[in-house]
Parts: structure tokens; sequence; C-alpha cells
């Protein structure tokens, strides 16, 4: 369990078949890994002197050997930022007369979802499906304004909605009642929606081409901003009750996305909150972020937000 | 940040190369993770141990390089220092600033039999 948004491993639910994570880990062939080899730094240090080095050098390392790693250790630091947990053997980079090999990897941690994100990407393409990412936040409204977004658009474009909660077909149903198809993902354990949840979606969907899939992220101001799922664009939606100071307090979410809808827009006669400040903020980690203010209940913004995905959508078609 | 989602993309990424060389035993992993990157080191850490035990990893000493912050600033036209990802240029004040280092979150190598 993570102890700091407790995602984890668990149970995935797709359109309610159990899917347990971590099966299906296969192994790659090595020569398809891109080995960067030697490369240069710069690093930057606090005083604002930079020198470059070639990234294997040796260091001074202050150690932790023999200690347990809790989340509660506190952490040794070296001038040049290393931190060593755990309680392996007395550390060498170079092995000495052991056994020991030093293999090189030089992977991105995340580099299995965005290849995933990439075949998404692509699988969309193809069929000039125009896919949304909507992030946010638990309860800031996002299928309520799905649900007015269908309503809008029936007739007009086909619409496909992916639904990610922890837990409950509840969204899902919400949209299906609408006439759309809908699936549910549930999450288990998990904050967010990832490449490989999403594109196991598409194979259990029948998404029409030239669409709108509107994919509909677990409510979490962190974590999904991290996981690329192949969307042409993520969407944040920042709620007038939750107050101006998100986007600076969780600055990923918001300077990954390309559009803010400022969302129950109506509710602002009733609150203090301040909408320029806010806007002030989500340009300061997003300088180019479009802002509509909307709300689903007046139907303020709406129109706008319909005129950006008809643009996406014909920019896609 | 989802450190243990990290964890997880770490041991497939251990276990890929595990089984694609033949190692034995894995004394160590050694980690970029850039000061930029929203992660906690001590909680990746610590989501680690939790996810490489019963794995040929399991006990590895975990070594976490930072690489220091540092962006691109639009208005001055150079490279300028970053303590955080969102930070004005120490320089002019203005929030135009491309992040160039300190967002890796890799694995850079392994200690292996
Ligand atoms: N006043 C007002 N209330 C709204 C608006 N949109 C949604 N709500 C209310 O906000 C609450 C949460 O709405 P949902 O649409 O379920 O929010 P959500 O983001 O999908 O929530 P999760 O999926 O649980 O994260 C409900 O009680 C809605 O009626 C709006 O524009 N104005
Ligand atoms: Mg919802
Ligand atoms: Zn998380
Ligand atoms: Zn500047």
């Amino acid at each position: 369990m993570c102890t700091v948004c407790g995602c984890g491993s668990g149970e995935v639910k797709i359109g309610g078949a159990v899917r347990p994570r971590g099966a299906a880990r296969k192994p790659a062939a090595t020569r398809a890994w891109k080995a960067l080899g030697e490369h240069q730094h710069e690093h930057v240090h606090p005083d604002g002197t930079r020198h470059s080095h070639p990234h294997e050098h040796p260091h001074d390392h202050d150690h932790m050997h023999d200690a347990e790693p809790t989340a509660a250790m506190a952490h040794v630091e070296d001038g040049e930022g290393h931190l060593h947990f755990g309680a392996g053997p007395a550390h060498a980079h170079v092995p000495g007369l052991s056994q020991a090999q030093m293999v090189k990897i030089e992977r991105d941690i995340l580099g299995k979802n965005d290849l995933q994100a990439e075949a998404n990407r692509r699988w969309l393409a193809e069929r000039g499906i125009f896919a949304l990412n909507l992030v946010s936040s638990p309860g800031s409204g996002k299928t309520t304004l799905l649900v007015r977004t269908i309503n809008e658009l029936a007739g007009r474009v086909p619409v496909a909605v992916i639904e990610g909660d922890q837990q409950t077909e509840f969204d899902a149903e919400r949209i299906r009642a609408t006439g759309a198809p809908a699936l549910q993902i549930n999450t288990g354990k998990g904050c967010h929606l990832d490449a490989d949840m999403v594109g196991r979606a598409f194979e259990r969907m029948d998404l029409a081409e030239r669409s709108l899939l509107l994919i509909e992220n677990v409510g979490n101001l962190v974590c999904p901003a991290a996981f690329d799922l192949g969307e042409a664009h993520k969407v944040a939606i920042l709620s007038v009750t939750e107050g101006e100071d998100k986007p600076l307090k969780y600055p990923d979410l918001f300077a990954a996305a390309d559009l803010l809808l400022l969302n129950k827009v109506d509710l602002l006669p009733h609150l203090a909150f301040d909408v320029e400040r806010a806007i002030g903020y989500a340009r300061r980690v997003n300088p180019d972020v479009q802002v509509i203010r909307t709300s689903a209940v007046s139907g303020e913004g709406i129109a706008e937000w319909l005129a950006w995905i008809e643009r996406g959508l014909a920019g896609r078609a | 940040m989802h450190e243990m989602s990290l964890a997880e993309g770490v041991r497939g990424i251990v276990e890929e190369t595990v089984a694609a060389q033949g190692l034995r035993a894995v004394k160590a992993i050694v980690l970029e993770i850039g000061e930029l990157s929203s992660v906690e080191p001590d909680a990746l850490a610590f989501c680690l141990e939790a996810v490489l035990r019963d794995t040929v990893a399991e006990g590895a000493r975990i070594e976490i390089e930072r690489i220091a912050g540092a962006g691109w600033c639009l208005e001055c036209d150079r490279t300028v220092p970053l303590a955080q990802r969102y930070d004005a240029c120490p320089n002019c004040g203005g929030y135009r600033v491309q992040p160039t280092a300190g967002t890796e979150m890799r694995v850079r190598e392994l200690e292996a039999d």
C-alpha cells in the first residue's frame, strides 16, 4: 500500500470482468531496450553554479546500510543528491572481486505506460476517434457534465464513455441512462486509470469511427497527471467550491491539461471564490491553458465547451 | 505522487531484465529521480521494499540519484536553475520556464549476480 496516496495493486475490473494486476507481465527482449549509454548531465546547484559531467562517475556517498527502510526514516543526502536505502551488502559502483556485475538499463519507470499510450493513440487515430481524459478531484461534476454533453451532442456526434472509479458502476449507469454506451473500469485500490486498462477497454467497446470518446478518470488531483492514456487532450475540471489554490497545490495535474473547465459557476453568488485568482494560478503552472467557465446546472459555458469539442473532432476527422 | 505505481513499474523493469539476462540475484537497484518529479524518495524506497519481496531483488539496496532541476526560460533565452517544477525564473521572475532537467524517473542500472 502506498503511504502517500493509497494507490496500489489490487483487482481491476473492466466492465465487470476481473483482471488480476501483475498477472500479465511478460518479459521483453533485451534488444528492444534503448540503452542510452554514456551521456552528459548538467547539474545546476542551488547557488546557481553549474557543471556537466558524464553519467558514470565516482561519487562520495553517504550510506544507510543495515537500516530498515521505512517511510519515516530520515534520508541522507550528499551534495550531488544521492539517496541510499536498504540493507544490501557494502556498496561499490564498480564491482570488485565478487561475481557482481553492473547491468545498464536506462529505462523510464513509466515507459511501459507511455508505450501503451502511444499504441492507444494510434488505434484512436486510425478510427478518427477524438478522446478526452477528464481529470479532477472527486465530485467536481465530471459525470454531470458528461451527461449534459452527451444530451447536447445527441444526433450530431456519436459519444462513448469510459468511467474510472475505484468501486461501483454508478457513473456508467448514469451515462447509459442517456442512451450512450459506457464501460466502467473499477481500479480497486488504484487511484488512476492507466493506458493498459484503457487499451483493454477499447477491445470490449464497439467504438464508432469519427466519434467522441470521453474518459472520466478516477477523482484524484495527483496520480492521473502522470499517466498518459493516449488521449488527444487532458481536460482538468475545477469546481468553484474547491478553492482557488488547487492549481498551485496540485500543479502537475493542471500543467498536464490543455483545457481547464472552471465548473459549477452557478454557485459563485454563494461563495467567496475569486475566479481571476484561480485562473491566474492555473496559468502560472500552465501559461497556455485555455479556460472555460461552465455549469451543467445553468448551462453557462456549455456552448463554448461543445464548440471546443467540435473543433477537436474536426481536426481529427 | 503515486509511489506504489512507480515501485511496481520498477519491479516490472527489474523482472524483465532478470529474465532476459538470466540474472540470479539483484543486489542493488540504481534509480534516477529528478528533483522536479514530485516523487518522494523515502516513500518510493518504502514501496519498493514491499513490492520486491519474494522476487530475486528482495532486500536489494536501493540507490536514488537526485538530478537537480533546470529549465529554459523563454524570456531570458537561457537555462536557469529550478528548485521546484513551477517556480518562477530566478532571473526575470516570469513563469515561462520549460523544465530541461530534473523531471527524470528512470531505472539506470542493476548490480547483479
Ligand atoms: N451547483 C452545481 N452542482 C453540480 C454541478 N455539476 C455537478 N454538480 C453536483 O456535484 C455533485 C457531484 O457531481 P458528479 O457529477 O457526480 O461529480 P464527479 O466529478 O463525477 O464525481 P466522482 O466521479 O465521484 O469523482 C453532484 O451532487 C452534482 O449534482 C454544477 O454545474 N453546478
Ligand atoms: Mg463521476
Ligand atoms: Zn496514486
Ligand atoms: Zn527568465
